[in-house]
């Protein structure tokens, strides 16, 4: 056990009690004085040529303040790899393209406005399935690229392309061998808050974005770029967040409605509001990147893996956003989930009409480890060997440097896998084939960081005043994770202040420094990092305050002792023991000399002496503030896509129980026992809150969520049609939390936001096998599936 | 627009509001009152972000048309908390079981939660569960959200 007085502690959020009582402001609640509402509108195809736009009705509608079309704005591309413009111009190709925007004095008469624009369109041939995309002659979606180049395919020039080993060897090798197809679908992210931004300029052109982004420093750097296009160079850009109602992966990018808002704020010299509604949150908003996927496995006789080779196939949509570079990240369990020499993985990203993806909760993880883990269960069911003795003979081991060169620190897998297989009676319940089954599968992600940009590092000032109480400005942001929580108990711990004493204040560029974003579970490693450092500096400062102060503390207090007492007897204090800052100590805000801790005359509330050096009375006075930047020691991905770019990966293992209705199909989750490497847990509970709710969500996109998208338009945009799970679907969720702290982590931290949803729907359909013989192998694991293939193998 | 006049009680106050007639009570309580605790997550009564209690039992403000809600009483997130400020059993256990994350979907939680506890004050968990199925939460994978309700149950308010 440490001795740690806060970290690892269950401090409640308390912080967060505005949350509670109705009083915390998102962004559905804000508003600015004179701030007008912005309305979208959408294609009407998936993909046309517009031949006129007719705005005049719409322009003379009362309360109407700006109306606008892609004629009306510069020709400016904006996105991942500048594949498109903010309102569309004489093409469409999706029907979420933006064509026309309209700012009103209220949000009924912008959308009643949106409604009397009058757009004309001539159908074009449409594409919508990525294999038929990529062949040759297929019709274009862009005709020409970013550049203004001609393009001749659909395939996007982004080179997914990894080997490590040799792969003749490892077939060579190969006792067993199998090859499957493995496919993910569209899933909405999910967040319970729609998105939505406030736009507004000053009279100086400088711009104030009140967004939810996870990245503010990348979005303030995105949208300057495009003010300067635009020719708004001088204009300067303040990103602020407001509390976020989730985020999942969808406030990576800076959406094209955001840049609308700028454009209309522009447009009207006032505030401009844009927010979704439910539905435009559905078809509207990047989804998680869908995958297909063709996996080959083998191993030798023992049942180690020989090789491994994955082709993915991603279907892009009709721009680029973060999901065309989810392979970045599904190279990790590729490469080196379960020990493989020699590995092959190739990814190609394909444009079609259909809504474009981003990212999601574990970006590319959840896919790749569904085609891994399911192709881990038919290896060993074609070798013979129990699936977790497959999975242990493979296990990843400390110390060891993957193919993709990740180097592997702490690794308790092992642990995850036997407690896992422990806790579920694996051995008494596998393989039986009644109805109900077990399965499991395993998961590797980024822990400490994940270099994607040439800078992964993260800012932090901490400022403390005369009180002691301490202002941290944080540059990640909290879209509910709990990291004001959290980040109080590192910042509390390494000072050796209370948690109570430290305000965090987030998102917002022009006070925080630099961030690379809250993404990559990511935010308690860099934010503890850089805590730890900044308060290293805070407390150097306030101690050598304290050895100019204690000895004038204690001198007056004893003057005073003496004239009240004229028998009192001056002690004969050792001075030494305060005579240099590294002497002494703070805990729980005292400060005393470490070799005398209770020392009776040396322990000084840290307020007295914070106040002293603030108010000394010569031109000396000093406050206390110091700031850190933290940029860890990984690389970028190579020209070959290798590299450590993280400073430590997360291991975990899920097991899981069904019972499968062979009558109708429904899968019923028994238990769902979730192991977890998290380094050392900040706060067990919250922990357990980011396991649980990546269960679930997992358990959605293991049976239940789809966005159904046929023929490129969304046909299930609400809550009723799209199934995300409920109170009453009980998943008996038993997180197991494994603490091996890790050297690199603030306090031992590994990263533990996205985890749990990546080996959730592989173990849930492993255990659907198990239990009635069926391999379903696109998500999601529908009752439907499940009895058309029983069915077939009847017949078989 | 033609508007409409409604006197009900709101958080205990008796209250009158002018409002178009077409308002829905969420709108009229976020835009009229600014009470801007309940939410709106999908405004066609799925999501439940926008729970308030009336008359005692949780509603879907979003599709209360507000025409309906003269002389009845109202009952929002915001009149949960003690006149110092003393937070609700409810919140307080929300707040202690990590019951909260993004906290999007958490005043329409607390909502479903008091009128359960209200009528049912040792509710089974499978009770707990039925109240809350009209409440979506993406984040908290609602078990913590129950071990909070449950936690409240037990502390006398």
């Amino acid at each position: 056990m440490s001795d740690y007085l806060y970290v690892g502690k269950n401090i409640p959020r308390t912080i967060e009690a505005d949350k509670v009582s109705g009083r915390a402001i998102y962004m559905n609640d804000l508003k600015r004085p004179g701030m007008l509402y912005g309305k979208i509108l959408y294609s009407r195809y998936a993909h046309a040529r517009i031949k006129r736009i007719d705005t005049s009705k719409a322009m003379k509608l009362q309360g109407v303040r700006a109306v606008l079309t892609g004629y009306d704005l510069p020709d400016v591309r904006v996105g991942f790899i500048k594949d498109q413009t903010v309102l569309k111009k004489d093409v469409v190709r999706q029907f979420r393209d933006e064509v026309a925007a309209v700012a009103a004095i209220s949000p009924e008469i912008a959308e009643e406005a949106v409604h009397l624009i009058d757009v004309e369109y001539e159908e074009l041939p449409a594409i919508f399935d990525p294999l038929e995309a990529m062949k040759e002659g297929a019709p274009l979606v862009h005709d020409v690229d970013a550049r203004g180049k001609p393009m001749r395919s659909n395939i996007l020039p982004l080179p997914w392309k990894f080997q490590a080993g040799d792969m003749e060897k490892g077939r060579r090798e190969s006792a067993h061998m199998v090859k499957d197809t493995v496919s993910t679908t569209w899933v909405n992210q999910g967040c319970m808050g729609t998105s939505g931004c406030i736009a507004e300029f000053d009279m100086n052109n400088n711009l104030t974005l009140y967004s939810q982004t996870n990245v503010p420093f990348l979005g303030k750097q995105r949208i300057q770029e495009y003010l300067s296009q635009i020719g708004l160079g001088k204009s300067k850009v303040r990103v602020l967040n407001p509390v976020v109602g989730g985020s999942f992966g969808t406030k990576l990018d800076t959406d094209i409605y955001e840049f609308i808002a700028i454009q209309l704020a522009l447009k009207t010299r006032k505030p401009v509001k844009i927010i979704f509604t439910r539905e435009e949150e559905f078809f509207a908003l990047p989804p998680r990147q869908p995958a297909l996927f063709t996996i080959e496995q083998g191993c030798d006789n023992e049942g180690r893996l020989t090789f491994r080779e994955v082709k993915a196939i991603l279907d892009n949509g009709a721009y680029t956003s973060w999901g065309a570079t989810t392979p970045s990240v599904m190279m990790m369990p590729i490469s080196s989930l379960y020990r493989v020499p020699n590995v092959r993985f190739e990814a190609t990203c394909v444009y079609t009409h259909n809504i474009y993806a981003q990212a999601m909760r574990g970006y590319g993880n959840p896919q790749a480890t569904f085609a891994v883990e399911t192709s881990m269960d038919r290896l060993a069911e074609e070798a013979g060997i129990d699936p977790a003795e497959l999975r242990l003979i493979n296990c990843n081991r400390p110390g060891e440097v993957t193919p993709m060169r990740l180097k592997i620190t702490t690794c308790p897998l092992e642990a995850c896998i036997k407690s896992v297989r422990d806790k579920i009676q694996w051995t008494e319940k596998q393989g039986k084939r009644k109805g109900r089954g077990v399965g499991m599968a395993s998961l590797i992600h980024v822990a400490g960081g994940a270099r994607v940009y040439k800078s992964d590092g993260h800012g932090m000032i901490v400022k403390v005043d005369q009180n002691g109480l301490v202002d941290v400005l944080e540059s990640g942001t909290d879209q509910g994770q709990g990291s004001p929580t959290v980040i109080a108990q590192m910042v509390a711990e390494a000072l050796g202040f209370k948690p109570e004493d430290v305000s965090i204040t987030l998102g917002d560029t022009s006070l925080c420094l630099w961030d690379a974003g809250t993404h990559a579970s990511r935010h308690t490693f860099m934010a503890g990092n850089a805590a730890i450092q900044a308060c290293q500096d805070i407390k150097r400062q306030i101690l050598e305050m304290a050895v100019e102060s204690i000895p004038q503390i204690v001198k007056h207090t004893i003057k005073k002792k003496k004239q009240k007492d004229p028998d009192f007897k001056e002690p004969d204090l050792d001075w030494g023991l305060i005579a240099n800052p590294e002497a002494m100590d703070i805990k729980d805000r005292i400060i005393f000399p470490k070799k005398a801790p209770d020392h009776p005359y040396f322990r000084t509330e840290v307020s007295e002496i914070l106040t002293r050096g603030l108010h000394v009375g010569t031109g000396e006075s000093r406050v206390v503030v110091a700031e850190a930047f933290y940029d860890p020691p990984t690389e970028m991905l190579d020209r070959e896509m290798k590299g450590n770019y993280s400073m430590t990966y997360a291991f975990g293992t899920t097991a899981v129980e069904v019972e499968v209705d062979q009558e109708t199909g429904e899968v019923k989750i028994l238990q769902l026992i979730a192991a977890h490497d998290v380094g050392r847990a900040m706060n067990p509970t919250l922990v357990k809150g980011q396991i649980y709710g990546a269960a679930y969500t997992g358990a959605g996109y293991a049976l239940t969520e789809e966005i159904q998208v046929r023929n490129g338009r969304v046909m299930n945009a609400n809550f009723r049609d799209y199934k995300m799970l409920t109170a009453k679907d009980v998943i008996p969720v038993e997180p197991i939390i494994i603490e091996v702290p890790d050297e690199a982590g603030p306090f031992g931290a590994k990263g533990i936001g996205e985890p749990g949803l990546v080996p959730t729907a592989p173990a849930i359909a492993n255990a659907v096998y198990d239990a009635v013989g069926v391999r379903i192998t696109d998500l999601p694991v529908t009752p439907e599936k499940i009895l058309s293939a029983l069915r077939k193998k009847d017949v078989c | 627009m033609k508007k409409v006049s409604v006197c009900f009680t709101l958080n205990g106050d008796p209250v009158t509001a002018e409002v178009p007639v077409t308002w829905s009570l969420l709108k009229t309580l976020r835009e009229y009152f600014e009470l801007t605790g309940a939410k709106e997550g999908c405004g066609v009564g799925e999501c439940g972000c926008c729970t308030v209690i009336v008359d005692g039992d949780a509603v879907n403000s979003c599709l209360y048309p507000i025409p309906e809600i003269e002389g009845r009483s109202v009952v929002t997130v915001e009149g949960l908390a003690g006149q110092e400020g003393t937070l609700h059993p409810l919140q307080k256990a929300f707040l202690e079981n990590n019951a909260v994350q993004c906290g999007f979907c958490t005043s329409g939680m607390i909502m479903s939660a008091k009128a359960l506890l209200d009528k049912k004050p040792d509710p089974a968990e499978e009770e707990i569960r039925t109240s809350l199925s009209g409440n979506f939460c993406r984040c908290t994978g609602y078990v913590q959200i129950i071990e909070a309700i449950q936690a409240a149950a037990k502390t006398k308010p």
